[in-house]
């Protein structure tokens, strides 16, 4: 039985296989986690779906597959085993690992060595040439049943036509065993071929156990799942060019992990593919900070968390885009796709990286709503505990780079939303009043990165004008909820 | 039908076409009362006088710019470069001017041109007698290039070469001169130039080569298959053009193609042949397209046991062949 990469959610297309937790020969139950996997900066667990052995593992740690590709075999045990998991098994229903494994050879020869011909024979094993692929392909083999004869265990263009014509003679699906019942693998392959034989009665030739028994009804001659269609996605390309880095002598190196990795794709490929433009605008925020001010401590002592500007930034912001929804929306080829719900992604630095949780629904919470989603994600993020649901479906960034001490910056868009929002730090300055006067006032900069696929300036000028409106509205006495 | 060495087929050829047709005539160093350096034109000018036997200047560059004039006036001169080592001095007018002028003239003026030209090592040649110079023009479009490795092949390519309208270089291996013999079909024998032939059919391996090199895969094939390789071997013999009927088929029949030349590698006749390969066929490959060819160094070196370092032999064929085989 297959184990295929999950969809660990909407919009998430592959994932990182960061750390399996069982071995080939693992007795595993349903649901027990058998790897961690990161996908969008956060680390899931990917249950077994059966109980069984777990036969072989087909990506190594710390690469990344495309959602559907196959990480690992598994032999689900007899009867007792969830239903449809027994269907999908056909040849596997053995109930040993041993007799799991001699299950999986199919010229009928042991492999190399007289162990089993698992990929474990040698690293050409799975490699398939252009022709063995082809041939795969039009044949429906599953290639993984033929024993290479080429270096390293390579399965040649010839083992493939000669399977071929074995299938063709008759002794389909899985070829006679010489000397059958000389050996306990012999015995097991010997088994193995009269239940396949079993189950695949009236199929095709070419059509072997899997496919036959599979819980989907594939073509005849076509495999449901084709055992090339482990096609990692051409990974973004975060190297450091042609050149390789020098490094001295006193220099530290430190390595990419796959979080750190993913902040690097996903940078770049925002960079790649959004054309950005930024734009900024100031607000006069004297009043805000009056009003925060008046009622910090109250609110503490209500509320529990601490009262920052943050969330009166994102009421603003929230209620801003509910006036131009254009700023609410993605790119998406070949055309525009407006999100009807507002859900803000916010920036939080932890020591080594930066995580954008997202507050659902931000435009239905009051300053007191978001003040406690901003504190519980913000909390959870720096202790590594947000879950992937926290991360996913933002529509709309906000980063407080002020925390930093930054007065200006020029964010990257948070790939694929169409807009990012960054409050700078609030400083008093002189500033002339519209009657000439001149007054000591707290200005932020409000800075905007705009995908200019989707946006212009004017619309982004207004959305600033909208969003610098609110705060500016802000006087002490309001009564802030 | 007469057998002839390969040296044989190109003076018996040269005589009938001659004899033919009285527009041919050839032109070249020494090869009237000489006969040429290696005897490929002896006793042709005692039949055919010095005015269709020409003796000229040890001036490569007008050796090939008369003869492009002569066949812009309607001959068919056979130009023959003593030793392919010495034919850049005329690249000039092969590159600029032969090779052109139907594209030039709009298909109005055409050169009906063959240069011959020895080539190749293994003959303690050193340095300036033993290069293979034929990946230099095979770049170029307008020329037609032939490699031909056996003497029916010489009596057929050479005809077809004083018959086609533009210009061809007809490249003969030296060490094939005497070291060759063979059946020559007699009459009018014609091989079409663009057409590789099949030397021997196998299933596991595809070979192509030309030239001395074909006949060390031949003898390659029959040391491996002993030991159950069956390698199938294709004389290209035509390097420009290609036959890429031939060599896409041979090439699917086994999906494991080697390329073997005595010319370096890079840029060479084998890098195309591995071009058109991975273009056409990508789905029937089944290994690595493998070449082997001369080392990269400027020319063939003169010590004996540098020569032959350099030179391909059938074991080093047979290793690569064994190599390929078990991939």
């Amino acid at each position: 039985m297959e184990i295929r990469m999950p969809q660990l959610g909407e919009s998430v297309t592959e994932g990182t296989i960061a750390r399996w937790l069982v071995r080939p020969g693992d007795r595993v139950s349903r649901y027990q986690p058998i790897a961690e996997v990161i996908t969008d900066k956060v680390t899931a667990e990917i249950p077994a779906p059966a109980d069984g052995v777990i036969e072989s593992l087909k990506v190594p740690e710390g690469e990344t597959v495309p959602v559907g590709a196959l990480i690992a075999r598994m032999a689900a045990a007899e009867e007792g085993a969830a239903a449809g998991a027994a269907a999908e098994v056909g040849a596997g229903a053995a109930p040993t690992p041993s007799a799991a494994v001699g299950a999986i050879p199919s010229n009928g020869h042991p492999g190399p060595g007289g162990g089993p011909a698992t990929e474990a024979a040698g690293t050409g094993r799975t490699r398939y040439s252009p022709a063995v692929m082809r041939l795969a392909q039009e044949h429906g083999i599953d290639l993984s049943q033929i024993r290479g004869t080429g270096l390293g265990g390579r399965v040649t263009r010839r083992d493939v036509e000669r399977y071929l014509e074995e299938l063709r003679a008759g002794r389909a699906p899985v070829p006679a065993v010489p000397g059958a019942g000389d050996g306990s693998q012999g015995a097991a392959s010997g088994m193995a071929a009269q239940a396949v034989g079993d189950r695949s009665r009236g199929a095709a030739p070419g059509v072997e156990a899997r496919p036959a028994g599979s819980t989907e009804p594939a073509p005849a001659g076509v495999p449901a799942t084709p055992a090339w269609s482990y096609v990692p996605a051409a990974p973004v390309q975060v190297g450091a060019g042609d050149q390789p880095i020098p490094v001295g002598a006193g220099d530290q190196r430190i390595p990419v992990g796959p979080v750190r990795r993913r902040i690097a794709e996903r940078m770049l490929q925002a960079r790649r593919e959004q054309p950005h433009a930024w734009t900024m605008v100031r607000a006069d925020v004297t009043g805000l900070v009056a009003l925060r001010n008046a009622i910090k401590d109250e609110f503490r002592a209500r509320e529990g968390t601490e009262l920052t500007y943050l969330p009166f930034l994102i009421k603003a912001v929230t209620e801003s885009l509910r006036e131009y929804p254009l700023l609410n929306s993605v790119w998406a080829g070949d055309e525009i796709v407006v999100r009807r719900e507002i859900h803000i992604s916010i920036a939080v630095a932890t020591e080594d990286a930066v995580v954008v949780p997202v507050i659902k629904n931000a435009d239905r919470l009051s300053i007191a709503g978001l003040a406690h989603a901003i504190h519980d994600l913000a909390t959870r993020a720096r202790a590594g505990r947000l879950t992937l649901e926290d991360v996913q479906g933002g529509t709309f960034t906000v980063n407080n780079t002020g925390a930093f001490g930054s007065y200006l910056s020029q964010p990257i868009l948070n790939y694929p939303q169409a807009a990012i929002l960054t409050m700078e730090a609030i400083t008093k300055e002189p500033v002339v009043l519209e009657n000439d006067a001149i007054a000591i006032r707290s200005m932020v900069n409000l800075c905007l990165s705009l995908d200019h696929r989707v946006l212009d300036g004017l619309i982004c000028g207004r959305f600033l004008q909208a969003v610098k409106r609110r705060l500016e509205a802000y006087q002490p006495g309001q009564r802030v909820v | 039908m007469p057998v002839l060495q390969y040296i044989e087929a190109v003076r018996e050829t040269l005589r009938a076409e001659m004899r033919r047709d009285p527009n041919v005539f050839i032109l070249g160093e020494d090869v009237g009362k000489r006969g040429g350096v290696f005897r490929a034109t002896q006793g042709l000018v005692d039949e055919f006088g010095e005015e269709r036997v020409i003796d000229t200047p040890l001036t490569e560059s007008a050796i090939v710019g008369v003869g492009i004039g002569a066949a812009l006036y309607g001959l068919r001169p056979v130009c023959e470069i003593q030793f392919a080592d010495f034919i850049w001095p005329a690249m000039n007018q092969i590159l600029s001017e032969a090779a052109r002028f139907r594209y030039r003239s709009y298909g109005t003026w055409f050169v009906p041109m063959v240069i011959r030209a020895p080539y190749g090592g293994g003959v303690h040649g050193g340095l300036y007698h033993s290069q293979s110079v034929e990946a230099h023009f095979a770049h170029s479009p307008g020329l037609k290039i032939v490699a031909p490795s056996t003497p029916a092949d010489v009596a057929g390519l050479l005809r077809a070469a004083i018959r086609d309208d533009d210009p061809v270089l007809f490249f003969e291996h030296k060490g094939l001169y005497r070291a060759v013999k063979g059946e020559v079909p007699e009459g009018d024998y014609v091989v079409p130039i663009g057409k590789a032939e099949v030397r021997r059919d196998g299933r596991d391996i595809t070979v192509f080569s030309y030239g001395k090199a074909l006949h060390f895969c031949l003898e390659a094939a029959s040391l491996v298959a002993a030991e159950g390789i069956d390698a199938m071997v294709v004389d290209l013999r035509s390097l420009r053009p290609l036959d890429e009927e031939t060599i896409l088929n041979a090439a699917a029949r086994t999906g494991k193609v080697l390329i073997v030349h005595e010319d370096n590698a890079f840029m060479g006749i084998g890098a195309e042949v591995a071009a058109l390969i991975a273009e056409k066929v990508l789905f029937e490959l089944d290994a690595p397209i493998m070449r082997l060819c001369g080392p990269e160094v400027p020319a063939m070196p003169y010590a004996p046991p540098l020569e032959k370092w350099y030179m391909l032999s059938p074991e080093k064929v047979a290793a690569k062949m064994r190599e390929l085989a078990a991939f």
